[in-house]
């Protein structure tokens, strides 16, 4: 899309807004399910881990297990409900046709994004807030650098939306919206070091975890909360901020393009 | 100035389809255009291409000064569209629905507006239920009422009265009257002949994405205007006699049908001089009817024209 000068001049944030509270709507229309889901997955995951596995597996680096799995918990709602959202909420207007209101609105990609994965990246970090708060039940919460992790929590939520409103705009049908997330992101996931410090691997497969790019979103935030960390956390923080780049990229490019969304 | 303005407009799709080719074209301010043709003409594209939904291969459009690439906010800005395929969120409720429109366009909460464009297309009482509640009427109604929402300028109809019962159509009409008195320019494509000589004031023929006529209806119908009167005549004649020539008269049906062409507007039509002529010349006959060419003869005729050519 070209920009002239009225386009650029000042922004349509009536526009940003009503999507934005289009797409929250869904997530309060559905509000005991969107709160309840994350409180019954968490409970699962103490008792299963916290403490069948746990009871085995003391501490590591000396935090105790149960506490030592809330941020890698964490993470991971974060990662799958920030794509999952995002994807879902541009997906499905193109799939039922009212993105043509979308398309022939005053309103500049720029503002398109900013509803979209704003309102993704607000529900993820609800149900992150969630996830926390239950923990609390759980076990003896510690944050030692909550700036940190609050900054974190954002970047991870923002960064994630955006890929799946990537995911959201590229996806034809409703199997390949579930394609990335099933076969890419859950099993990085799941060995990203959600349950285990990395060091506690083999040398090979440390190796390897260390292509895998959850792990420093996990090492970072796992050093928010106790200052640990299985990476350098200014790599961590690097390599997240370069996915957000290419996601920004992609996004950028997809407008320009009127890829998928025009004919 | 025109209100839109399209210039050598061509659209030709991924899959290699030439859908538009080489449109000009110019709405008036505060007209009603019907834009018709048969299915596949394009009527669609260009009507997309206009409110931004498609893109053009070439060619530009401007919109009350504005062109719909360069400064896109402010031509989107003037313009409602109601599309032809019926889309809506099924879990909205009316009145969330229209004000979530009204806020896609820039414009600050109106209760007050939203209220009296709900109770105009006889919503109001809806306005809580969910959109997939309602009949399809209904639905095309809360569309328009989205497109109305921000206050257009100008309001594209694709087919809105597709699929829509006697009296909501009567109702849309009353409704494009009303909008174009307040000086709102309406273009609406439709398959109904009888809608765009009710309503238009300029009608554009489109085939195969081309536009192959453009003319004010009203001249169109003095076209139209012409009537014919067929006889039946109780015994054949070979010959139209002389004394009669100056009728223009056509002896059809192997000499059992005298037609006469003749034009209702005129301030004589000359068919009691006619009759009185034949009664002296001893021709007489046993039945006549009349028949008026409508906008949908010129239509067929039009386009099996084109096709012929093509
Ligand atoms: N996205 C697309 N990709 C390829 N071809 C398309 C696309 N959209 C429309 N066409 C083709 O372009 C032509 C014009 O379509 P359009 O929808 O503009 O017609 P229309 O005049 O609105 O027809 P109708 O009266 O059926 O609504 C058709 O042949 C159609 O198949
Ligand atoms: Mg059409």
């Amino acid at each position: 899309m070209t920009t002239g000068t009225s386009a650029t001049m000042n922004m349509n944030w009536p526009a940003v807004r009503a999507i934005y509270r289009f797409e929250m709507g869904r997530f309060w229309r559905t509000a005991g399910q969107s709160i309840l889901a994350p409180v019954i997955s968490t409970t699962l995951y103490f008792v299963v881990f916290g403490a069948a596995i746990g009871s085995r597996v003391s501490a590591v680096d000396d935090v105790p297990y149960g506490l030592f799995i809330v941020p890698g918990l964490i993470m991971l709602s974060l990662l799958t409900q920030s794509i999952s959202n995002a994807s879902f909420g541009i997906y499905f207007p193109r799939f039922a046709g009212t993105i043509y209101e979308i398309l022939s609105a005053p309103i500049s990609p720029l503002e398109v994004v900013l509803g979209f994965v704003g309102a993704a990246a607000s529900k993820s970090i609800l149900i992150g807030l969630i996830i926390l708060a239950t923990s609390a039940l759980f076990v003896p919460l510690r944050i030692d650098h909550p700036i940190w992790m609050v900054g974190i929590l954002l970047l991870t939520a923002v960064t994630f939306s955006l890929f799946g409103f990537v995911i959201g705009l590229w996806a034809d049908g409703f199997e390949k919206l579930q394609l990335v997330p099933l076969l890419v992101v859950t099993p990085l996931t799941f060995l990203g070091g959600s349950f285990y410090a990395i060091n506690m691997l083999p040398p090979f497969w440390h190796a390897v975890s260390l292509v895998n790019p959850v792990v420093y979103l996990i090492s970072a935030f796992r050093w928010a909360f106790f200052g640990k960390a299985d990476v350098s956390i200014a790599i961590s923080l690097g390599m997240t901020a370069l996915f957000l780049v290419i996601c920004l990229g992609l996004v950028t490019y997809i407008f320009r393009t009127g890829y998928r969304l025009k004919s | 100035m025109p209100i839109i303005s399209i210039s050598k407009l061509s659209k030709t799709y991924k899959s290699g389809f030439t859908a538009l080719s080489n449109i000009d074209l110019a709405i008036e301010r505060g007209e009603i255009f019907a834009l018709l043709g048969p299915n596949g003409a394009g009527k669609s594209t260009l009507i997309n291409i206009v409110c931004g939904i498609v893109t053009p291969s070439s060619g530009t459009v401007m919109v009350d000064g504005h062109d719909i690439a360069a400064d896109y906010r402010a031509a989107r800005r003037a313009i409602g569209l109601v599309p032809q395929e019926l889309t809506t969120d099924a879990f909205e409720t009316v009145l969330n629905t229209v004000s979530f429109s009204r806020g896609l366009f820039g414009l600050q909460p109106d209760p007050g507006h939203i209220e009296k464009i709900l109770r105009a297309l006889s919503l109001w009482d809806k306005r809580d239920s969910r959109l997939m509640t309602l009949s399809g009427g209904m639905k095309r109604r809360v569309l328009i009422a989205k497109a109305l929402s921000h206050e257009p300028r100008v309001l594209f109809l694709d087919e809105p009265t597709a699929g829509v019962d006697v009296e909501l159509r009567q109702d849309m009409w009353g409704l494009v009257r009303d909008l174009r008195q307040q000086g709102v320019t309406v273009i609406l494509t439709t398959h109904y002949i009888e809608e765009a000589e009710e309503m238009a004031d300029r009608i554009g023929v489109i085939r195969r994405g081309q536009i192959i006529l453009v003319e004010e209806k009203a001249a169109l119908m003095r076209k139209l205007g012409r009537k014919q009167l067929t006889l039946q005549l109780q015994a054949p004649i070979t010959e139209i006699p002389p004394e009669l020539s100056d009728y223009g008269l056509v002896l059809a049906g192997d000499g059992r049908e005298l037609v006469y062409t003749y034009d209702t507007r005129a301030e004589r039509t000359g068919i009691t001089g006619l009759l009185t002529g034949l009664a002296a010349a001893g021709i007489r006959f046993n039945d006549l009817h009349t028949e008026q060419s409508s906008l949908e003869d010129i239509f067929v005729g039009l386009v099996r024209e084109g096709e012929a050519r093509a």
